[in-house]
């Protein structure tokens, strides 16, 4: 019968009319009364006696909140996580990178040899203007010093603001993200809740002392005759 | 009193919201009627062949994501499965499953955005695009749990791929699993005996299978003339022999034969997926660094392979000098050379028909350039 199937095809839209709304206003939602006192963790009431201006707004549909969405530890963000203290500056990252956009100058440092720090790092530049997030640097990290991040927007007008020097890569917030990084993974890590500030929880293993080193060639020496 | 019309050529693109990408086309029309087409490619080509040549064997994993973006997952698998016969590298099998599953969900999601687009070249603005769109969200939030990009994968690695699936890929496979058959089943209720495309699909830009093969059309397009040739059958790769599986054909080769094929190949996608599952085993993902280095030196020589792709034959030519970056390296795209039968396709038929059809051979631009 013609005009049966569109019909049927109506009825699914009608149907899905009144189902959950699966799409995501972002980066701002609007908000009614009671959206906007949930997302400040208020009672309706106290939001109109404490700011009744946003209730006003929140009123006549005006009101918007920030969106944040759904995203998974292996995110790999617009951002790197680098730890000074595991770097020995072996530059695999820089090898590795398909477009070749990592930049290392370092100089020989002549102290602490054995711990790995044969190398004083003078400059470690990440153009992320050109990166495309591929993560094979992380993969080639042999220290685990450099870790794909979870943070994104980061537009910008200026492209050389988008490299990131070392002095950046120090002081910025550390949430790595679980890419290449199974140790991460075993303790349930979620990159939004805690921070690793610590260079000693990133690794598979922590980097040794001195004191060791010179322990296990002392070692080594003597185990070999 | 007749009136005079003589033929007049249009330029459609390359910037044209229902070409898919910058394609352009020059249609001559009389009246209505198209008498001829003129493709012409080469708009979005970024040279990735020749890039590879300067990049080593893995890098590269990360230019087959570029190319055909809606399906980067099986442009991964081909490129992995011509350096892993390049190199003799055995797979691991956790690997290969993680990697079937990985493809065949790329499979649904690309075969998603085909119907949805289809659909929405007709005019059907947004409404089942949207509701294909809702399905292949919950894809790429499996693969950012797999590996942290919904696009821009570069999942696999050669031996497999890069680190295993997290506890919360398997969860989410298991409930998509379940659900997605009534989502499919909801998709076809909206379109499947829809009047609207019935009329505007049903014997529009029909192909004959003696045309289809002179001129290696693969994939869905073949297989709605009629002919039952699907490579993960015909030549199987990975472990597509273990699964079972069958080949949806239609014999009338128009544009509604493509959507209803698609549909029915994405509940025999699901049927794979589900069946990997069962046959996943805990092991290793991909071989140790000792046996497969980061830097792979393949023997002199050169391959070729071929896989089954969303939109069909994908093969990969590799040529190696013993060097740690391919000699050359050759992609054989099936958007492409699906392309070619645009002018057998559309000649004779309507203008608006020329955007059906696009959606009907579901090109992707990133792959027919390069
Ligand atoms: S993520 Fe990829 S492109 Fe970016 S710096 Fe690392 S290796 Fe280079
Ligand atoms: S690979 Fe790791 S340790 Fe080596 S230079 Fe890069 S960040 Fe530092």
């Amino acid at each position: 019968m013609i005009g049966f199937g569109l019909i049927k095809g109506l009825s699914v839209t009608f149907r899905n009319l009144f189902s959950p709304v699966f799409t995501v206003q972002y980066p701002d939602k609007r908000v009614g009364v009671f959206g906007l006192a949930k997302s400040k963790n208020k009672s309706v009431f106290e939001l109109i006696k404490n700011e009744p201006k946003q209730f006003l707004f929140a009123f006549i549909g005006l009101a918007k909140v920030k969106v944040k969405v759904e995203q998974f530890p292996r995110f790999r963000g617009n951002e790197f996580v680098w730890y000074d203290d595991r770097c020995t500056a072996c530059a695999s990252c820089a090898k590795y990178c398909p477009l070749g956009i990592i930049e290392i100058v370092t100089h020989a440092s002549g102290e602490n040899l054995q711990a790995g720090e044969n190398y004083a790092i003078d400059k470690f530049d990440i153009d992320t203007g050109r990166c495309m997030f591929c993560g094979l640097c992380v993969e080639a990290c042999p220290y685990d010093a450099l870790h794909m991040g979870t943070d994104f927007e980061r537009g910008n007008y200026h492209r050389a603001k988008l490299v990131l020097n070392k002095e950046t890569l120090i002081s910025q917030d550390k949430n790595p993200s679980s890419w290449f990084r199974p140790q991460f993974e075993e303790k349930e890590y979620n990159p939004w809740d805690s921070d690793l500030s610590d260079y000693k929880d990133a690794g598979r293993h922590e980097k040794p002392s001195y004191e060791k080193i010179k322990q296990r060639w002392v070692n080594k020496r003597k185990f070999n005759g | 009193m007749s009136i005079k019309s003589e033929p007049i050529t249009i330029n459609l693109g390359p910037q044209h919201p229902s070409t898919h990408g910058v394609f352009r086309m020059r249609v001559t029309f009389d009246g209505e009627t198209i008498i001829d087409v003129e493709p012409i490619f080469g708009y979005l080509h970024r040279g990735s062949e020749k890039l590879a040549e300067e990049r080593t064997y893995t890098q590269v994993v990360t230019l087959t994501d570029r190319m055909d973006y809606v399906s980067s997952m099986l442009n991964n698998q081909g490129y992995i499965l011509a350096v892993e016969k390049l190199t003799n590298i055995q797979p691991e099998p956790r690997g290969v499953w993680l990697r079937m599953i990985a493809s065949e969900l790329q499979r649904i999601a690309s075969h998603l955005v085909a119907i949805g687009f289809l659909i929405q070249d007709l005019g059907a603005w947004g409404t089942p695009l949207t509701y294909s769109m809702r399905e292949r969200e919950k894809i790429l939030q499996m693969f950012e749990m797999l590996c942290g990009a919904r696009i821009t994968n570069s999942y696999m690695r050669p031996g497999g791929v890069f680190m295993d699936a997290p506890q919360q890929f398997w969860d989410s496979l298991s409930s998509f699993i379940d659900e997605f058959p009534a989502a499919v089943d909801e998709l076809e209720r909206l379109l499947t005996s829809n009047e609207i495309i019935f009329s505007r699909t049903k014997g529009v830009a029909i192909l004959t299978p003696e045309q289809a093969i002179n001129a290696s059309i693969t994939g869905p397009i073949l297989r709605s003339t009629g002919v039952p040739w699907d490579l993960r059958k015909n030549d199987p790769y990975d472990y597509y022999e273990k699964v079972d599986f069958d080949i949806p054909v239609h014999d009338a080769g128009d544009n509604y034969s493509r959507y209803l094929l698609r549909v029915q190949e994405m509940r025999e996608s699901l049927k794979i997926v589900k069946q990997c599952v069962d046959f996943i085993e805990p092991g290793p993902v991909r071989p140790h660094h000792d046996q497969v280095p980061f830097l792979i030196r393949p023997p002199k020589g050169d391959c070729y392979v071929a896989i089954e792709g969303s939109k069909g034959e994908l093969g990969f030519y590799l040529v190696s000098d013993g060097s740690i970056s391919p000699y050359r390296w050759h992609v054989r795209s099936s958007s492409l050379i699906n392309l070619t039968l645009l002018r057998e396709m559309l000649v004779g038929t309507l203008f608006g028909d020329l955007f059906v059809t696009f959606g009907g051979i579901d090109i992707n631009m990133g792959e027919v350039d390069r």
